[in-house]
């Protein structure tokens, strides 16, 4: 028995949410008394896949073949399963990403786990394993019992925090059968915007909504993020009015996100935006509405016009900053 | 070409949610239930890709006959035909066996979902009933065109976009960007009375989750209101007492 994380790489590195995985799964490690141990797979240095061991992996499997190069789910799910087989791995924990909703299903039909998506916390040790996650986008949690052997669980990004824990670390390399029909998906082309915080797993968002009238005056908004390395957001009028990309709409029908600081600016806070955003750690409310219902869930507020209040805030922050 | 569009039955987005039991059920009470909003992108994209006879919607749903209105909601829409696998969705390992077992003989060349559902949030069903069905998965895409055997989309990821091909049979779960939902019409409200809504009863497969406890965000302290032209305080205020700038 033991715990495997799998640790996504872009372009053969690892992001903060991969630490935070690795750091959620050794502690996971540490509840169970065992060793954790992680999979990698494409194209990382030595160099790169030693920093698994600061945050507590004993071993990182390496896993480089040709074909896989690229992320195709169906077989990353193969090579992990077969991981977890090999080390007698119960537990498998990956960052709950974009790749890692589609990864994690098909590992636990392998693995005929119950898996537990968008975890918040540690599991549970009271004798039965059950993992708090997020429910109905946001309004809720949902603290679910894993009944079956084997368990896979996704971590929320920003949900556990980066916790240092320094193990020595061998890396050994791993292969593992590829069927020619898990290779069904082919890559044509990736875009990444490389100037931009992406925002599932930004720390600091700024987010507008309708109160900017228009997508012309989205510069400010992209100051404020600018200066405090924030990713930006909107709500969902803005994404449907096309102001903004679909990508950035956080809501219930947008993407949920946890922040440690969101600031909503001329933005009310209707009960379908609130629920995916609630669970940032601080809120900050600029609206000209002092009546608006965001106000309510805000740990700090200002009643004023957007187009006053935001110039002021950059200067105010170029001061800061010195 | 045949497309099947799995189909949640939510409640509604205003919903304000509560639970009852001692927070061990969801309080259903009061609550209007729709199709799931991402599950309705799915299917007006399956809609618009067979119009004009180039092919047929079929929606399946797991689920209590309380869910028939939100199936003839789908119905309403444009699907040609439904199914309703007849049991509780007791979770996502659960719901997505059913549906693959549903498939299996009846060669859907695409299966549609929504990227999550609204309730529960899996974003599971998709690639579990890839992986049952052993065919290709594609999580959270935002534009599907099909010509001919082969596929076209493209995918979300952190701070981008991933652009795929697939050939042949394939499932994917459905964002924003898709299609435009389309809203019944008359004629539609009217037809979907006679289509066709098939129920099939469900397969045995074990337990690997159960729901034990909810619980609500806990609630916020009273906002602290800075005056408009003290923005300097509130830098202030989160630099040193809430430390995340």
């Amino acid at each position: 028995m033991s715990v495997l994380v799998y640790v996504e790489q872009a372009e053969g590195k690892f992001k903060k949410s991969v630490f935070e995985a690795v750091s959620y799964a050794k502690a996971i490690a540490d509840q169970q008394s065992t060793n954790l141990t992680a999979i990698s797979i494409g194209d990382v240095a030595d160099s790169e896949l030693k920093e698994l061991g600061k945050y507590g992996a004993s071993k990182v499997l390496n896993v480089s073949a040709d074909q896989l190069k690229t992320f195709v789910n169906q077989a990353y799910a193969s090579v992990i399963a077969a991981a977890a087989e090999k080390e007698g791995a119960d537990i498998v924990v990956l960052s709950n990403s974009f790749s890692g909703k589609g990864l994690a299903p098909r590992i636990a039909v392998k693995l005929k786990a119950g898996l537990a998506d968008g975890a918040v916390e540690l599991p549970s040790t009271d004798g039965k394993f059950s993992v708090k996650k997020t429910a109905f986008s946001g309004k809720a949690f949902a603290i679910t019992e894993l009944t079956s052997a084997n368990k896979v669980i996704a971590l929320n990004p920003n949900a556990f925090g980066v916790k240092e824990n320094a193990t020595d670390v061998a890396i050994e390399t791993f292969t593992a059968d590829v069927k020619q029909s898990d290779l069904g998906t082919v890559i044509k082309e990736i875009v990444r915007a490389t100037d931009k915080v992406s925002l599932p797993d930004a720390e600091l968002v700024v987010s507008a909504g309708r109160g900017l009238k228009g997508p012309e005056n989205w510069g400010m908004i992209e100051e404020l993020a600018g200066l405090l390395g924030a990713a930006t957001a909107c709500s969902k009028p803005v994404s449907d009015a096309d102001w903004r990309p679909h990508s950035e709409h956080v809501g219930q029908t947008g993407i949920a996100i946890s922040p440690n600081l969101y600031i909503a600016i001329g933005i009310s806070g209707a009960i379908q935006h609130l629920a995916g955003v609630s669970s940032s750690k601080v809120i900050v409310v600029i609206n000209k509405d002092p009546e608006a219902p965001f106000f309510k869930v805000a740990d700090y507020g200002i009643v004023g016009d957007a187009f006053e209040v935001v110039p002021k805030l950059i200067e105010a922050l170029k001061a800061h900053k010195g | 070409m045949k497309i099947l569009v799995c189909i949640s039955n939510v409640p509604d987005t205003t919903t304000k949610i509560t639970f009852t039991n001692d927070n061990t059920e969801f309080n259903t009470s009061g609550v209007q239930y729709i199709v799931n909003p991402y599950d309705e992108i799915a299917l007006s994209r399956a809609i618009e890709l067979t119009e004009g006879g180039k092919g047929t919607v079929t929606v399946i749903n797991v689920g209590e006959a309380g869910n028939d209105p939100t199936i003839r909601k789908a119905l309403a829409i444009g699907a040609d035909d439904a199914v309703r696998v007849n049991a509780a969705p007791r979770d996502a390992y659960f719901v997505a066996k059913q549906i693959a077992e549903y498939a299996k003989d009846k060669d859907f060349n695409i299966i549609l979902t929504g990227r999550e559902s609204i309730d529960y949030n899996g974003n599971q069903v998709a690639a579990m009933v890839g992986e049952f069905l052993d065919i290709p998965s594609i999580s959270i895409i935002k534009k599907l065109d099909v010509d001919g055997d082969t596929a076209t989309i493209e995918r979300e990821i952190e701070g981008g976009k991933e652009v795929l091909t697939v050939s042949g049979k394939f499932i994917a779960s459905c964002a924003e960007g898709v299609a435009e939902p389309k809203i019944p019409n008359m004629r539609g409200i009217m037809s979907a009375r006679t289509k066709p809504l098939a129920v099939v009863d469900a397969v045995a497969i074990e337990e690997v989750t159960k729901v034990t406890k909810y619980e609500t965000p806990a609630p916020r302290g009273t906002v602290k209101l800075i005056p408009a032209d003290q923005t300097e305080s509130l830098i202030g205020l989160l630099h040193s007492e809430a430390k995340v700038i």
